[in-house]
């Protein structure tokens, strides 16, 4: 008198995938919709300073960006590993600051001019002379509204 | 005519083109938050004007140095990083109006009604030997000050926190405890 019958061998239904591809699906236009694309490439690498306190972005299109850093690795063999400014997609100096501002407030709506934000994106190992630099060219050139990039870090 | 059943099409395939997808913008996404910490930089003053001394009172300026190995200064002493935050929250609110430390002078909020004020300016001075990280660190110390003294107020007067109030409200606080940092002009700070 068995309750377990034994050798029955049962076929385990095949699982149903057709819920993978709605799983992968939903994946796909999370990261679709978070994404944004590189417009530039880096040549220069920027590891931001940690902060607490910041603020975020609120108008993205009307921010640009002033990355400040040592050249990435393949083009320190071409421009060593001094700290160098990279506006848009070339290695820059503080002089062309003026006409990259110039160039940014062209590309933006009448109204929106008094609104930008001038992006200083700054590896953390960068000395603050090239920077007071970058200030002071922006001061001359007026673009006030000036944001320190850097990464959230929450306190315990 | 004997209906034929339109077969089914097989759609393990879909899976995949979406993974190939999926990978390509996991690959090319940077989920970028733009943040970090916000400043308005004071306008070139004009060459051809005189520079005159902008006549600040001793007791209302706080100066906070950092020389070229991110030493601190604050006021005429040096202290850690960690020590800047209740230093500048002493200095800005001057709970016990000490004769050293800023004045107060009462301003009407509208909204609000009189408050005292506080006078004080914090300014930040560097060297071109700084780090960056180090100036961001005391940059974030300084902000975090303000905001904790802004929650403060916040609660005492709202029961709430600075960031959970109304935009008209927020604008009362920040009427009330000013951000007065000042970045000056770049000075060599040091002594050769």
């Amino acid at each position: 008198m068995s309750k377990f019958k034994k050798g029955g061998k049962k076929a385990v239904p095949a699982g149903s995938t057709s819920s993978l591809s709605d799983i992968v699906f939903m994946l796909l236009f999370f990261f679709m919709v978070t994404t944004q694309m590189r417009e530039t490439e880096n040549k220069v690498q920027v590891k931001l300073p940690e902060a607490s306190e910041v603020a975020k972005l609120e108008r993205k299109d009307l921010s640009s960006y002033i990355n400040i850093g040592s050249p990435v690795r393949h083009l320190q063999a071409q421009y060593g590993t001094d700290s160098r400014i990279q506006l848009n997609d070339s290695f820059k100096t503080v002089d062309d600051i003026r006409d990259f501002i110039a160039a940014e407030r062209d590309a933006m709506s009448e109204a929106d001019r008094q609104f930008m934000t001038v992006s200083i994106r700054a590896d953390e190992n960068v000395r603050m002379g090239i920077v007071t630099d970058v200030k002071q060219e922006l001061r001359r050139c007026s673009a006030l509204k000036i944001m320190y990039a850097a990464r959230k870090v929450t306190e315990e | 005519m004997a209906s034929k059943k339109t077969p089914e099409i097989n759609s393990s395939s879909t899976a995949d083109i979406a993974f190939l997808l999926l990978c390509y913008f996991l690959m090319t996404t940077t989920m970028g938050s733009q943040a970090g910490l916000q400043r308005r930089l004071p306008p070139m003053p004009d060459p051809n004007q005189k520079v005159e001394d902008q006549k600040v009172n001793r007791r209302n300026i706080f100066i906070v140095r950092i020389n070229s190995s991110d030493r601190l200064l604050a006021g005429s002493e040096a202290i850690d990083v960690s020590q800047l935050k209740e230093k500048t929250k002493e200095f800005l609110s001057n709970p016990n109006n000490d004769p050293n430390l800023p004045e107060k002078s009462e301003v009407d909020i509208e909204g609000f009604g009189k408050y005292m004020v506080s006078k004080g300016v914090i300014s930040l001075q560097n060297d071109r030997g700084t780090s960056y990280q180090a100036y961001i660190a005391v940059q974030n110390e300084l902000v975090k000050a303000v905001n904790e003294l802004r929650d403060e107020f916040a609660y005492n007067n709202y029961g709430k926190r600075y960031a959970s109030l109304s935009e008209e409200k927020q604008e009362i606080v920040r009427k009330a405890i000013p951000q007065n940092i000042s970045e000056a002009e770049p000075k060599d700070i040091t002594k050769k």
